[in-house]
C-alpha cells in the first residue's frame, strides 16, 4: 500500500506523526516528510492517522502497479 | 446524449498525477466504456515532490513513491510507449511503436520534461542531472550516498532550491548559481527572494548570483569535474544538478492541427483544447502541467502552472467534462496553489504572486523568519505566500476568490507593524531569468511584458 499526502490542504496539525512517527515527521516547525510506502504491518496505522488528519489530507491506497498487466 | 458520452472509447496520454486522476473520476462519473492510458515512462503513476526531498535526504526508496489509487480505473496501461503523433480527423493516437490508437474521446497530460543542459555533449557527462523522474532521483540519492565532495546546482528556483537543501542537510558541500539576483526571485519576487538569499547562506550554501554557468568541464575520460561561470571563476565539483525548469511535451502535436507549442496547449475553462485557429474541439481535452487555460481572476489571461494541485483539480474539471453533455459541464476555476519545503520551512502560496506591483508582510515578519506576505495588484488582492504560517493561507485563499481590496484590512490577528505599508513586489521581467518561473501568465497586458518574443536568426 502507499500513501500520498495533499500538502496544498496539510496545516501541520501533526496528529499523523503521532499515530505513526516512523512514516510521518515534521521537518522543522510545519513541513511534512512521510514515507510513501507503507509496510503491511502499519496499515492500520496509517489508516487511523488517515482518519485523525483534521484537513483529510492522507490518502492510502493501492499502488497502480497492482492493476498494470 | 449523456448515456453516449458515458460509452466509447477515451485515451488518456500521459500517465502521471493527472492522467490518473482523470481516469479515476471517469469511472466516478459513470463511464463504462473502455479505457487505455499511454505513458512514455515504463514506471506506473509516481508521485514527483518526493523525489528532490524524501528521496534525496535517504528518507523514502526512489521505487516507494508509486502513487495510491482512489480507486480501480479499470483502465488498459499502455507504459513505456510514447505518443507520437496525432490524427484529429481520424480520431487516433500515433504511438512511437507504430500502433495507433482510436479514440472517441482523448485527453492530453503529458506534463512537462527537465530542460536539459543546452550543450548535449557537456549534459552527458557522468555527474550532470537533472531531476524530474524516479530514475533521475533515484541516481541521484546514490551518488549522494557515495559522499561527494561538492555539488553544484545549477538554477535556484523550487526545485533548485530542495535540491541545495536537501543537500546540505546530508552534509554536502553545495554550490548553487542563480541568473536573477536572488533564489526564488522568479516565483516569489524581490522581496522574499532577499529572505531565500539569507536563508541558504545561513545554510552554508555556498550561492552565485548574476551569474551563468558557462560551460560544464570533464576530465577527459567523461567525468565531470567542474563549471566555469560568466564572472570568470571556476568551480569544483563531483555532480551537477541542472535545475533550470521544465519543457512542455508538446512535440508530438506539431502536425495535429491543435494549439500546442512551447508554452503548452491552449484549452478553454472547462479543458476543451483549441485548434490552431483558436475554435475549440470538443473531443480532445487537456489537463495539468501541459495546459494553458484561462482564469477569471488572472484577467482571463492564460495561466500554465507546473503544480501538483492544479494536476489534480485540472484532471477532475476534464474528465467530468468528458462524460457529462454542455448544460452539465463545469469550469476549472480553481486557485493555484503549491508549497515548497527546504532549509526546515514550509513554503506555501496561494493565487499567483507573480501577477502583482505591490505587497505587505500582513503577519510575522522575515527577522522572525515566519510570515505571510500578501500581494496585491491595482487595489485588489491576488495572491499570498507564507513562511510556516500555513493555517492562514485559507483566509487569504478567501480574499483572493472575493477580489478583495489590497492591502488587506487589519481583521488578522497577529497584525504586524508593517503591514500597512505596501511595498513594491519587485517581480522580475520574466526576460531576465534563466528558467521560467512554476506559474506562467501567457496572455497578454499592454502594460506589462509577459512575454517577449525575439525574431531567430
Amino acid at each position: 500500500m502507499r500513501i500520498v499526502v495533499d500538502l496544498n490542504r496539510c496545516q501541520g496539525y501533526a496528529q499523523c506523526v503521532f499515530f505513526a512517527p516512523d512514516l510521518f515527521e515534521l521537518h522543522g516547525e510545519e513541513a511534512l516528510l512521510y514515507d510513501p510506502a507503507v509496510p503491511e504491518e502499519r496499515l492500520e496505522a496509517v489508516r487511523q492517522a488517515a482518519a485523525a488528519c483534521p484537513v483529510q489530507a492522507i490518502l492510502v491506497g493501492e499502488e497502480v502497479s497492482s492493476r498494470v498487466r | 446524449m449523456s448515456d453516449d458520452l458515458r460509452e466509447g472509447r477515451i485515451v488518456i496520454v500521459g500517465a502521471s498525477l493527472a492522467g490518473l486522476r482523470a481516469a479515476e473520476t471517469l469511472r466516478e462519473e459513470g463511464f463504462t466504456g473502455s479505457l487505455t492510458v499511454v505513458g512514455d515512462e515504463p514506471h506506473p503513476p509516481y508521485d514527483r515532490p518526493p523525489l528532490t526531498k524524501q528521496v534525496l535526504l535517504g528518507k523514502a526508496a526512489a521505487t516507494a513513491v508509486g502513487l495510491p489509487m482512489r480507486r480501480d480505473p479499470e483502465a488498459e496501461w499502455r507504459l513505456g510507449v510514447r505518443a507520437s503523433g496525432l490524427d484529429t480527423v481520424e480520431k487516433q493516437v500515433l504511438l512511437a511503436d507504430g500502433e495507433s490508437l482510436p479514440y472517441d474521446r482523448l485527453l492530453i497530460a503529458t506534463g512537462t520534461r527537465a530542460r536539459p543542459w543546452p550543450d548535449a555533449e557537456q549534459g552527458a557527462l557522468d555527474g550532470v542531472f537533472t531531476v524530474r523522474t524516479v530514475d533521475d532521483a533515484g541516481r541521484l540519492a546514490e551518488r549522494l550516498d557515495a559522499g561527494p565532495s561538492r555539488v553544484l546546482v545549477i538554477g535556484g528556483g523550487f526545485t533548485g532550491s530542495e535540491i541545495a537543501s536537501a543537500c546540505r542537510e546530508r552534509g554536502i558541500e553545495v554550490t548553487l548559481t542563480e541568473r536573477g539576483a536572488a533564489p526564488l526571485v522568479g516565483a516569489l519576487g524581490g522581496v522574499l527572494s532577499i529572505f531565500a538569499d539569507r536563508l541558504q547562506r545561513h545554510h552554508g550554501v555556498d550561492l552565485r548570483c548574476g551569474v551563468t554557468v558557462t560551460a560544464l568541464r570533464g576530465d577527459g575520460h567523461g567525468r565531470f569535474t567542474g563549471a566555469e561561470l560568466s564572472d570568470g571563476s571556476q568551480v569544483e565539483a563531483d555532480i551537477a544538478v541542472v535545475a533550470l525548469g521544465a519543457v512542455r511535451n508538446t512535440e508530438w502535436l506539431a502536425d495535429s492541427g491543435l494549439a500546442a507549442g512551447p508554452r503548452g496547449v491552449a484549452c478553454d475553462a472547462g479543458c476543451r483544447a483549441f485548434d490552431m485557429y483558436g475554435i475549440v474541439t470538443d473531443d480532445v481535452f487537456v489537463a495539468g502541467d501541459v495546459s494553458r487555460f484561462p482564469h477569471p481572476l488572472y484577467e482571463y489571461q492564460m495561466m500554465s502552472l507546473e503544480h501538483w494541485g492544479n494536476a489534480v483539480e485540472q484532471a477532475k474539471v476534464a474528465a467530468h467534462n468528458m462524460a457529462n453533455p454542455g448544460p452539465r459541464r463545469r469550469p476549472h476555476l480553481s486557485v493555484p496553489t503549491f508549497w515548497s519545503s527546504q532549509f526546515g520551512l514550509n513554503i506555501k502560496s496561494v493565487g499567483v504572486p507573480t501577477f502583482s506591483d505591490h505587497l505587505v508582510i500582513a503577519q510575522g515578519s522575515l527577522e522572525q523568519g515566519r510570515l505571510v506576505a500578501v500581494y496585491g495588484y491595482r487595489g485588489r488582492i491576488t495572491a499570498a505566500v507564507t513562511i510556516n504560517m500555513a493555517k492562514w493561507l485559507e483566509y487569504y485563499r478567501h480574499l483572493i476568490e472575493t477580489a478583495a481590496p489590497f492591502p488587506p484590512a487589519p481583521e488578522a490577528a497577529d497584525r504586524s507593524a508593517a503591514a500597512s505599508f505596501p511595498i513594491h513586489s519587485d517581480v522580475p521581467d520574466p526576460a531576465v531569468l534563466s528558467h521560467g518561473p512554476t506559474v506562467t501568465l501567457t496572455g497578454h497586458l499592454p502594460d506589462r511584458r509577459l512575454t517577449r518574443v525575439w525574431p531567430t536568426g
